[in-house]
């Protein structure tokens, strides 16, 4: 049974048997604005908290999306390569950024769940 | 991001009913986006008109006996040459040549000329302007006027529709048609278009009757960008700044031949000094390969790894349908079709040196 965490920083993780997928949340795609280019993580690459893993172009500007616990990077959406815009159109599920594997499952406690982010968010 | 000092336009209580997300730039509060978002936006404008609150710009009218002589001194620019309506792009040059402003110089009669200038450069620009003016006879008047630019292939059909007939005005023309408005057909995206200056509550009407028309819509600033950058216009701060000169930014098209000849405008003897020595640097369009990006601050280097230049402005071009990109590369490899290398968080990514616009310009000439 999947369970969905949240971030402060408006990223999201559906978390099933160990693996993380992540992407960023509605509203944050919404402040970005239109999408145009997605720079997609090496799979296999190891990241700590905190680390840029995916960064995230819309016409104006570059933003860097953050590992939002440890892991290795265990999958890309290579969707995004060709159709960045799907992380407007569909934020928490076509438009997922990457997988990765949990080093340390205990980090999920520090997150959000849905009612703490859109209190997060006001 | 928005501190105490930021200004507010007149209008932003439309921009909010409106729906724009707002942001920062030169010291005002600006419509970024509406909720069509930056793509739709710039290619409607393309398509259609997009509708623009420019009201953080600046309308200066010089006037007086010396008004032109005065300009001659500001400006790289013979304006008694002008005949009356005829709008001429020029800059405020320092006494290195280095460019303080990028301004459009509308003759408005005899002695009135109209000076449109930079949001970010207002306060400086009028400064400037008025302690030249002390030697002159000729009075410099801040104009306190809402902004407004209509672009794109329909601009002229809506704003007839709005009982504003603009027939006979050609491109980089301007003219008084009402009280206390100003009217040029001139813009920053490459399109035929519009830009009104007027009193507050003229403007309310005008942009009343022009959004009950479908082919406008309210444009912001993210798209403003991109679409000037498309068209290869410079942005003051970026492109230009007073440490380039306009020779090695390839603006000296608007400097007339006599003049660069002859003139005795401040930066005169630099400029000429940088035309027999010629440019080191070029101010050159990129187009980068792929779908990446390459932004505004990213060295250039040369297939050896040699430093080549910088970019200066960049980002997706919704209309050429890929990033573009413009910045400075040594003359030498200033050649379109050159084969460079950006740095872009520590990827080289291959760029060409393009040539600029990207898209055609679409201006009304006759």
């Amino acid at each position: 049974m999947a369970k969905t965490y949240f971030t402060e920083d408006h990223e999201w993780l559906r978390v099933e048997g160990g693996i993380a997928t992540v992407g960023i949340t509605d509203y944050a795609q919404e402040q970005l604005g239109d999408l145009v280019f997605v720079e997609l993580p090496e799979i296999g690459k190891k990241l700590s908290k905190g680390d840029t893993a995916v960064v995230v172009e819309s016409v104006k500007a570059a933003s860097d999306v953050y590992a939002p616990v440890d892991g290795e990077i265990t999958d890309a959406n290579s969707s995004l390569s060709s159709d960045p815009s799907l992380v407007n159109s569909a934020a928490t599920g076509d438009g997922w950024l990457w997988k990765m594997r949990l080093a340390n499952e205990g980090q999920l406690e520090g997150l959000l769940d849905e009612a703490g982010y859109k209190a997060h968010i006001g | 991001m928005t501190g105490e000092d930021t200004k507010h336009l007149p209008l932003k209580d439309l921009h909010t009913a409106a729906g724009a997300r707002f942001g920062a730039f030169a010291g005002w509060s600006m419509p970024l986006t509406y909720p069509a978002g930056v793509m739709k936006e710039h290619l409607h404008t393309r398509e259609h008109a997009g509708l623009f609150d420019i009201s953080h710009m600046k309308l200066f009218e010089v006037s007086g006996s010396a008004a032109a002589a005065l300009l001659n001194r500001a400006c790289p620019l013979d304006a008694g040459a002008l005949d009356i309506s005829q709008s001429k792009y020029t800059f405020f040059l320092n006494e290195a040549a280095g460019i303080i402003d990028d301004l459009i110089v509308t003759r408005l009669g005899d002695e009135r000329f109209m000076v449109v200038a930079n949001a970010g450069n207002a306060v400086t620009d009028e400064k400037h302007l008025r302690a030249l003016a002390e030697d002159f006879d000729a009075k410099v008047d801040a104009l306190d006027r809402v902004f407004l630019a209509i672009q794109g292939p329909e601009a002229w059909a809506a704003l007839a529709r709005a009982g504003i007939e603009t027939g006979s005005l050609l491109f980089m023309h301007g003219i008084e048609p009402r009280q206390d408005w100003f009217m040029s057909r001139s813009g920053y995206t490459g399109e035929d278009g519009f830009e009104i200056g007027l009193p507050e509550a003229d403007a309310r009407n005008l942009v009343a009757k022009l959004l009950e028309d479908e082919r406008v819509l309210w444009i912001g600033l993210a798209a403003r960008d991109s679409l000037r950058l498309e068209a290869g216009l410079c942005l003051h701060g970026q492109d230009i700044t007073p440490e380039i000169d306009p020779a090695s930014a390839g603006l000296m098209w608007a400097v007339p031949k006599d003049v660069r000849a002859s003139g005795s405008f401040i930066g005169a003897d630099a400029l000429r000094a940088i035309l027999e020595r010629g440019a080191a640097q070029k101010r050159v369009g990129l187009k980068p390969e792929g779908r990446q990006p390459v932004r505004a601050g990213a060295a250039l280097f040369d297939a050896d790894g040699n430093p080549a230049g910088h970019v200066t402005s960049g980002g997706f071009g919704p209309s050429a349908g890929h990033p573009v990109a413009m910045g400075y590369v040594q003359t030498a490899l200033a050649k379109p079709g050159t084969k460079l290398f950006a740095d872009v968080r520590g990827t080289k990514i291959p760029i060409e040196i393009n040539p600029l616009p990207f898209t055609p310009h679409r201006y009304r000439k006759g």
